[in-house]
């Protein structure tokens, strides 16, 4: 059994008014124990939706999902279910509950009944983890955008809930900022094993996950490892979707005659086969 | 810029002052009070000042800064010492009209200034020492046995600790949407009250709204922690008395002993 397993799921804003609208249409899904998914799609394409689905902020309208084998649908299992997947938000402002960032780190675990002395040990571990532990007696105000969402991530980390689903954790951030919150994913689904949801809009991202899924209107469009779906550049540019700039070049080029060979999904693989292409002529 | 205020006048230091048991902090802050309203005579004041300017030393905090936070009421000392220079009793040193001054009125009013003057030292050192999450956190304890009766003691806390978090973010933004209004040409600066505040309108209804999105995502983010309120609550940070807060403790104690005992063995000192 998959750690979280979605079937057929339906989901209405508003079900039974007059502005009722359906986010989701009957869609499928797994997403396995450490895994590194990437969630792609336009704005409004039911992806953030999925996201308070997966934690139990939405429950399904029709369909099923479970998390670890437990239904998301009903009110007494939510504290079980956010046990088990964390969420991290966009704007990296509007999630620290407290004026002090240790103190923000340890309100998971203080939520959940953690001993004092277990939560000193936790939040040490999950700002070491981030990079954060010389930050833990700043207040999260005076801090970069960046360094806001790695506190957030810590906090998830804190409560050791094993998944972490992050809605466009780094819309709001500038290039820098990025990077470092993506390279924090990265270790932490590496070395800790933790499962990562990761929902954005940049292909740059979701390259660098192990399996890419990749919404429209509320179904899911495609999916398959990174290399697969961006290798159909036609299906994502009939859906008015990016693929990132190295793979659009190869695309290109193809269709300008000189065939690369490959589908380059950075610029580093780029540059090494279009030097291959050069040193074979 | 607005965001250049600082909230609490927390002045980190490391002194045993600062290392005091919250708790103990707010109780002695209220205990130095009950001292300095009941000195009616400078023996009594002289005293309880060498107790706080003790304290004053020993946070560490520079004593300019402690002046500094006398100038805001600077003007209540002088309003009630001079109201306070025309009530006295006695031989008139100086008499116009209906206006007199005597001596006792010169002492009363320089006993007053000077227990105002204690309030302020005695509050400063508490807020310079203590953290505003330390204070919020003292409090909640402090008033945990009304929780008892039905006082949402943990609900104002985490209020309380949710506006402090927040004060500097909305700040800024206000700073953000007044340079936004002003760019698209509102004048904030010129014009009769009426005026001004009519200019704030623009800003304030984005900045309401803003704050209402604020609110939903920081709920969304609480409840994704597990927050379900104050029930099963633990908390990282544990106060203790330590014996330090012991030794100051007894030594208050034995202070308010001496402070009763001098005045029913010396009822007419200085007067």
């Amino acid at each position: 059994m998959s750690f979280i397993e979605v079937r057929d799921l339906v989901f209405v804003y508003n079900p039974d008014t007059e502005d009722s609208s359906e986010a989701l249409h009957g869609v499928n899904m797994n997403i396995e124990k450490g895994e590194f998914v990437a969630l792609l799609g336009h704005n409004g394409c039911g992806k953030s939706t999925l996201a308070k689905i997966f934690n139990g902020m939405y429950t399904p309208t029709k369909g099923s999902v479970t998390v670890d084998g437990i239904p998301t649908d009903s009110e007494e299992h939510q504290i079980e279910i956010r046990r088990r997947v964390g969420l991290v938000q966009q704007n990296p402002d509007n999630q620290l509950v407290a004026g002090v960032v240790e103190e923000d780190v340890a309100f998971g675990p203080e939520n959940l009944g953690v001993e004092p002395e277990e939560i000193r040990r936790r939040v040490d571990n999950a700002l070491k983890a981030v990079g954060m532990y010389e930050y833990r007696e700043h207040a999260p105000h005076k801090l970069s955008g960046g360094q806001k969402q790695r506190i957030a991530i810590a906090g998830i980390i804190a409560m050791e809930t094993g998944c972490i689903v992050l809605d466009e954790p780094t819309a709001m951030l500038d290039p820098r900022g990025r990077e470092e919150v993506m390279s924090t994913i990265k270790r932490l689904n590496k070395e800790q094993g933790i499962t990562i949801i990761l929902i954005t809009h940049y292909m740059d991202e979701a390259v660098q996950a192990d399996r890419v899924i990749v919404m429209d209107d509320g179904n899911i469009l495609t999916e398959g490892n990174p290399r697969e779906v961006f290798a159909d550049v036609e299906l994502l540019k009939k859906h008015r979707l990016d693929v990132p700039q190295a793979t659009e070049l190869a695309y290109k080029l193809k269709k300008e005659g000189i065939d690369l060979g490959d589908v380059p999904m950075n610029t580093a693989e780029c540059i090494s086969l279009i030097e291959k292409l050069i040193s074979a002529k | 810029m607005l965001s250049d205020i600082t909230l609490g006048q927390y002045f980190p230091a490391k002194s045993f002052i600062h290392r005091m048991d919250p708790r103990l902090k707010i109780c002695l802050t209220v205990y130095f009070i009950v001292l300095v309203f009941s000195s009616k005579n400078f023996l009594n004041i002289g005293l309880v000042y060498a107790v706080i300017l003790g304290a004053m030393a020993a946070s560490k905090v520079p004593a300019k800064i402690y002046i500094k936070s006398l100038k805001p009421i600077l003007f209540i000392v002088a309003f009630t010492s001079i109201l306070n220079l025309f009530y006295g009793t006695g031989e008139p040193l100086v008499q116009f009209w209906v206006l007199k001054i005597t001596l006792n009125g010169i002492l009363n009013a320089l006993l007053i200034a000077v227990r105002i003057i204690a309030l302020i030292f005695v509050s400063s050192v508490l807020t310079f020492t203590t953290s505003p999450t330390q204070l919020t956190d003292a409090l909640e304890r402090l008033l945990k046995p009304l929780a008892k009766i039905r006082v949402p003691v943990h609900e104002f806390a985490m209020m309380m600790t949710i506006a402090l978090r927040f004060v500097p973010t909305l700040l800024e933004e206000t700073d953000k949407i007044m340079s936004a209004q002003k760019a698209r040409g509102a004048d904030m600066e010129s014009g009769g009250i009426v005026q001004r505040i009519k200019a704030l309108i623009p800003v304030l209804i984005p900045l309401f709204v803003s704050a209402f999105r604020r609110a939903f995502d920081l709920a969304t983010a609480m409840e994704s922690r597990c927050y379900t309120g104050g029930y099963g609550r633990t908390k990282m940070k544990t106060l203790k008395i330590s014996k330090a807060d012991v030794i100051t403790m007894i030594f208050c104690a034995v202070f308010l002993a001496g402070f009763i005992a001098l005045n029913i063995v010396l009822p007419k000192v200085v007067r």
